[in-house]
């Protein structure tokens, strides 16, 4: 109903955070409830009507309302001084990774999240665009680094914030506890498309994990028709100088890793389903999906651009 | 009834006399306010330099051949302005002349070798953080010092032109802390670039 | 023409000249003849000249008012139209360029230009009438605080009429601020404002601070003190000491786009967080500074309602300190989710838990002094009472970001927008409304009319809780903050709509509000001394007070000096009949630190033109920088340069000299 939605929680993070949250949420409605209702209380039953006596008489009961305050403090203490301890708690609890997690680096961009995964028996790596998949009842710990400005990265379903800052390297764990499709969004204004910078955590059996790492490690397959072939020179000719696909001449960074792209459900940072239509809309001009977005108008002709659709429906 | 309506009152001063009035309290939180300013200056530089990577600081073992020497000069330049605000309490106006202007003349020739140690600096003010910092801190101070000699020749003037009676001299004080508070800012500047990396800080 | 002072005249030789620097001043009654020669001394001159001159501290706190109310409307119209964009998913009504410069200029407009000012005008007006004074300490310091406000709020509305206002926020972080990402004039406009903004601050702290240690009535003790002298002097040498900090982290920002230095670049080594920690080294303290007054005034206006003294004076006084100084110490909990070590989070979580406790003092206070008292339920009642429900709400949601790991998710979420607003409007905007209720007759000699008073109470109260009570859901169910549309399948859309639709009634009961004061003005009933038969100095004074206040200077002998023979809780009693006479000139009485006792006639500056011109002329320098036209700037600065020694030259009508000699 709520994908960001954090009131309940699919991770080890969330299941330490969200009943101390839950708590304070009820002291806060308690003690709204209580205040308003004294206040509510007082107005109606000690008030004087509006009149010309009203105003010139002071009401000279001595009782000391000093007890009052003494009260009302002793008792808010409590829930505080309850809340600070849990505070410390769930911080030392869940300050530091637990065993052998599996370690992804993460670059925000305007307005996307690069992610690399490296294979640590022989060192090769692979990097994906704003789906990062990750193994079920497994940690994950997350290199946080920027290649801009300050982004956040947030997946609410499975832990809070951590600020994704340029000039450090900022770490947070996360693991989730049943599969699915967790959705994430930048957390910190980024200028122009801070909106649409969403992201997808997906977590997998570990097998199915495993099965996607060797899938997406591999580089792509030639293209098989004459028409993907056309695609694929057209691309290293415009796209290859942000784009890369493994297995190519085309080897840029600046733009996602497009090697396996088919396998992918959204596109353009989480704003669009990966179909056809919606592909080809978002290559032919991405200003009219995303404006400002970093990936200019390409001014593709028809032709071209059937061509190039050819060859990425390739990119599975 | 209030006890004042009928006691004997006394009698009040009227307006400033000698160095007590209301100016002194706005001079105060001038001070305070700049001093805060040079505060978060300073702050920037500490938090900056054991944030980056080491070394940080351009200069492990800044020269100190010019900057001693010009930190006495400024030191020099207060013990002046004392001397003169002295002198205005008896209205020894040859003596105030005499004593702010030395005040004005140091401060200038502080104002002059501290240009001269930025011209002889190797680098610049966008070389790199250290060096924006060094330079604002250091010039956002020689500035405040320009606006001191703006004061002293002020006063130098209005010295000159009798304004200032044994009780009627507030004005001259004020000014007098506000170049104190110049050189005691210089003091905890000079510290931290050019004590600090000697110590091991961000070196 | 002022009568032959108690000196001798013209004799030569020291001891006269020792004669003229201490006089006793006459003790008496008030007269018609004393109230028109004070009348005559104090008075503005009409014309242009008076206007631009003068140094009246009631004419400038009307000032403040009407330009900070200027601001809010302007601010609210910024907010209505977002809501409009946000009422439902994946709106094209703005381009993002457009929403983001609106949020932030919305945020600018109303904390800077509207909810600091506010206070300042209201206690620029009622302060020395509170003291028993004739005037603030400085009052060319004082014209020139709101001529810089005036002057700063023009050259940042400049920005924005040329499509450059602000656009990364209010707290406008780095690197997006620096201008590899933000070219335009935006960031440029902002900085400088900002730091053009600081110097209103500051000297107007620097006015009040020693107003508060200097120019009280005789007696007024710092136990007499109204609640609202303990906010806004509490907010004052908290100023002082925080703007230094946003006004260098602006001008480092400034010369990092302009001359290419390295404060905040990482690649010469710059820190970003540098950035964060000065600002929220400023901005924490600040949202004290700008809700502290106002508590104060509620403080001091609600009892009047009940019809007894305020419970728990001292505590409250004392919270009010207690709750700034602790606020210098929680400004890492707007960063908790930068990557900080687990020491430093846990104890600023502490901190942030903790200062819920002086803050609740005032809550408890103000619901005992209702129930204890007989509240009377008048408009001004109204606003004043809705401040406590208000206040709660902003503190438990606060409460709630203080810990940690709850902030993590909380923070930069639709919640955070509703504790801001909870807190901002619940406790600055709505003790504002009730003041101007109460006090609105003091100014103007006129009652705001009750009916429509209710009316834009209820307006306004339900129009608000409809628009960000919601909020605190729609940010659990995950909107982001500072989004410019939200996709469908977010399920935001219901709830968005109900805020925009309750963000229009809002704006209707600001409307209501608006129109009650704009027609009282010549349609209301005649006020009279004191209406609301309330216990402080102002109200006895005429109202509107005359230019001098008081035609002689009163004495204090409570907290409740309106009130003295009903209370009975002392055998003293204030005295307002008979008091020292200053009427040698333009005249005011100076008073010892802690217990008031006379310690100095002072003589006031009359109406002049160098605050403004000084004004004018930082405006002109403000100008060149921003478009770094060195010419210009010099102009400017020589105009400044001038107009500080023409305002710093000793004058013998303020005794800051002997006549000269050669």
């Amino acid at each position: 109903m709520h994908p960001l939605g954090y009131l309940s929680g699919s991770g080890a993070q969330t299941a330490s955070v969200v009943p101390l949250m839950w708590f304070m949420l009820i002291v806060s409605i308690v003690v709204t409830v209580v205040i308003v209702g004294l206040v509510i209380w007082a107005i109606m039953t000690k008030r004087e009507p509006v009149g010309p006596r009203s105003l010139r008489t002071i009401a000279l009961e001595h009782r000391d309302g000093m007890k009052w305050i003494w009260t009302g403090l002793a008792i808010s203490i409590v829930p505080l001084l309850a809340t600070a301890l849990w505070t410390v708690a769930v911080l030392a609890k869940t300050g530091s990774v637990p065993g052998a997690p599996l370690t992804v680096d993460i670059v925000a961009k305007r307005w996307w999240w690069d992610a690399q995964y490296s294979d640590g028996a022989t060192g090769e790596r692979f990097g994906v665009a704003n789906e990062i998949h990750i193994p079920v009842g497994r940690p994950v710990l997350l290199h946080l680094r920027s290649a801009d400005v300050i982004h956040s990265f947030w997946v609410p379903k499975l832990a809070g914030k951590t600020d994704v800052i340029p000039g450090q390297v900022n770490a947070m764990w996360i693991q989730a506890d049943a599969p699915g499709r967790y959705r994430g969004q930048c957390g910190e204004f980024c200028g122009a498309q801070h909106a649409h910078m969403a992201f997808y955590v997906v977590a997998d059996p570990p097998l199915q994990f495993a099965q996607w790492e060797r899938q997406q490690m591999q580089p792509a397959f030639p293209p098989a028709t004459v028409q993907a072939s056309a695609g694929l020179s057209y691309f290293t000719q415009h796209c290859g100088r942000c784009h890369s696909v493994r297995g190519t001449p085309a080897r840029g960074t600046f733009g996602p890793d497009l090697t396996h792209l088919m396998s992918r459900e959204t596109i353009a940072a989480g704003m669009l389903q990966n179909n056809p239509a919606a592909l080809s809309g978002w290559v032919e001009n991405a200003q009219i999906v995303k404006p400002g977005a970093l990936m200019p108008n390409q001014h593709i002709s028809g032709p071209d651009l059937t061509l190039l659709r050819a060859y990425l429906e390739t990119l599975r | 009834m209030a006890e004042l309506a009928t006691a004997t009152p006394t009698p009040l001063p009227v307006g400033p006399v000698r160095d007590h009035g209301i100016g002194r309290g706005g001079m105060f939180a001038l001070i305070a306010s700049e001093a805060a300013l040079f505060g978060y200056l300073l702050f920037s530089y500490y938090y900056t330099g054991a944030s980056a990577p080491t070394p940080w600081v351009l200069e492990a073992h800044p020269a100190l051949k010019l900057a001693l020497p010009n930190t006495l000069i400024l030191l020099l330049s207060s013990v002046a302005i004392w001397f003169a605000e002295r002198a205005t309490r008896h209205e020894e106006r040859a003596k105030a002349l005499i004593g702010c202007g030395i005040a004005f003349v140091l401060g200038t020739i502080f104002v002059a070798v501290q240009m001269f140690e930025w011209k002889a600096k190797a680098y610049g003010l966008a070389k790199s953080s250290y060096a924006s910092l060094y330079y604002i801190t250091t010039g956002f101070h020689m500035a405040h010092v320009v606006v001191g000699l703006a004061v002293l020749a002020m006063l130098f003037v209005w010295t000159g032109l009798g304004y200032f009676t044994p009780t009627r001299r507030i004005v001259f004080t004020n000014g007098s802390y506000y170049w104190h508070f110049v050189d005691a800012i210089w003091l905890a500047v000079f510290t931290t670039y050019y004590i600090t990396p000697y110590l091991g800080f961000a070196t | 023409m002022s009568p032959p002072s108690a000196t001798a005249a013209v004799a030569p030789g020291g001891s006269n000249r020792e004669q003229s620097i201490r006089r006793t001043p006459t003790i008496g009654p008030s007269s018609n003849e004393l109230r028109e020669r004070l009348q005559r001394i104090w008075e503005t001159k009409p014309g242009l000249y008076g206007w631009l001159a003068t140094v009246d501290h009631k004419e400038i706190g009307i000032r403040y008012i009407v330009t900070a109310f200027v601001m809010l409307v302007i601010g609210g119209i910024e907010a209505l139209i977002m809501r409009v964009q946000l009422a439902g998913p994946e709106q094209t009504l703005l381009t993002p360029q457009q929403y983001n410069m609106l949020f932030s200029t919305h945020g600018v407009t109303m904390i800077f230009l509207y909810a600091s000012p506010i206070l300042s005008g209201f206690s620029n007006y009622l302060w020395p009438l509170l003291f028993g004074s004739r005037d603030m300490a400085f009052p060319r310091l004082n014209a020139l605080s709101y001529w810089i406000y005036l002057a700063a709020g023009i050259f940042m509305y400049a920005g924005v009429f040329v499509g450059a206002g602000p656009n990364d926020g209010w707290f406008n972080y780095v690197p997006y601020a620096q201008f590899r990402y933000d070219p335009g004039l935006n960031i440029d406009f902002y900085s400088l404002g900002m730091i053009f903004l600081g110097i209103s601050t500051s000297v107007g702290a620097a006015n009040f601070i020693v107003t508060l240690l200097r120019m009280r009535a005789p007696g007024m003790s710092i136990n007499r003190l109204p609640i609202i002298i303990w906010g806004t002097a509490t907010a004052s040498f908290a100023n002082l000491l925080i703007v230094p900090a946003v006004s260098l982290a602006f001008f480092l920002l400034w010369l990092d786009r302009q001359f290419h230095t390295q404060f905040f670049q990482v690649s010469g080594g710059g820190q970003p967080l540098l950035w964060q920690h000065l600002f929220w080294m400023f901005g924490h303290p600040w949202v004290y500074a700008i809700v502290l007054p106002a508590m104060g005034m509620v403080s001091d206006g609600l009892p009047v309602f009940c019809r007894r003294p305020l419970v728990g004076y001292a505590p409250v006084a004392l919270a009010t300190v207690a709750t700034m100084l602790l606020g210098f110490g929680v400004w890492v909990h707007h960063m908790f989710a930068t990557g900080l070590p687990g020491l430093s989070l846990a104890f600023f979580s502490a901190a942030s838990i903790l200062i819920a406790v002086p803050s609740a003092i005032s809550v408890f206070s103000w619901i005992a002094t209702i129930w204890l008292g007989r509240p009377v339920i008048t408009a001004a009642f109204l606003f004043f009472a809705s401040t406590i429900v208000l206040f709660v709400i902003g503190g438990v949601s606060g409460f709630m970001t203080a810990s940690v790991p709850v902030d993590w998710e909380l923070t930069d979420t639709y919640f955070v927008v509703a504790h801001l607003h909870y807190v901002l409007l619940g406790i600055n905007v709505f003790p504002v409304m009730g003041a101007t209720h109460f006090w609105f007759p003091k100014f103007t000699g006129r009652m705001m009319d009750e009916r429509l008073g209710r009316w834009s109470f209820w307006t306004t109260f339900t129009g608000f809780n409809v628009a960000f009570l919601p909020m605190h859901l729609t940010g659990l169910w995950g909107m982001p903050r500072r989004v410019y549309t939200y996709p469908v399948e977010m399920g935001l859309g219901p709830i968005n709509m109900v805020s925009t639709v309750g963000s229009f009634v809002l704006a209707i009961g600001f409307l209501l509000f608006f129109i009650n004061v704009l027609r009282s003005r010549t349609r209301g009933a005649p006020a009279g001394d004191n209406p609301w038969d309330a216990y402080t100095l102002e109200w006895s004074t005429s109202s509107p007070p005359p230019p001098y206040n008081f035609a002689v200077i009163p004495t204090v002998a409570s907290r409740h000096m309106l009130w003295e023979d009903q209370l009975g809780e002392t055998r003293e009693r204030s005295n307002l009949e008979e008091g020292f006479i200053l009427d040698h000139g333009k005249e005011a009485l100076a008073t010892s630190a802690l217990d008031a006792e006379p310690q100095r006639i002072l003589h006031m500056p009359d109406d002049t033109i160098i605050p403004f011109v000084l004004a004018a002329g930082m405006l002109v320098l403000f100008s060149g920088l921003l478009v770094r036209n060195w010419p210009i700037t010099a102009i400017g600065g020589l105009i400044c340069a001038a107009d500080l020694v023409a305002w710093f030259w000793p004058r013998i009508s303020l005794l800051e000299r002997g006549p000269a000699h050669g």
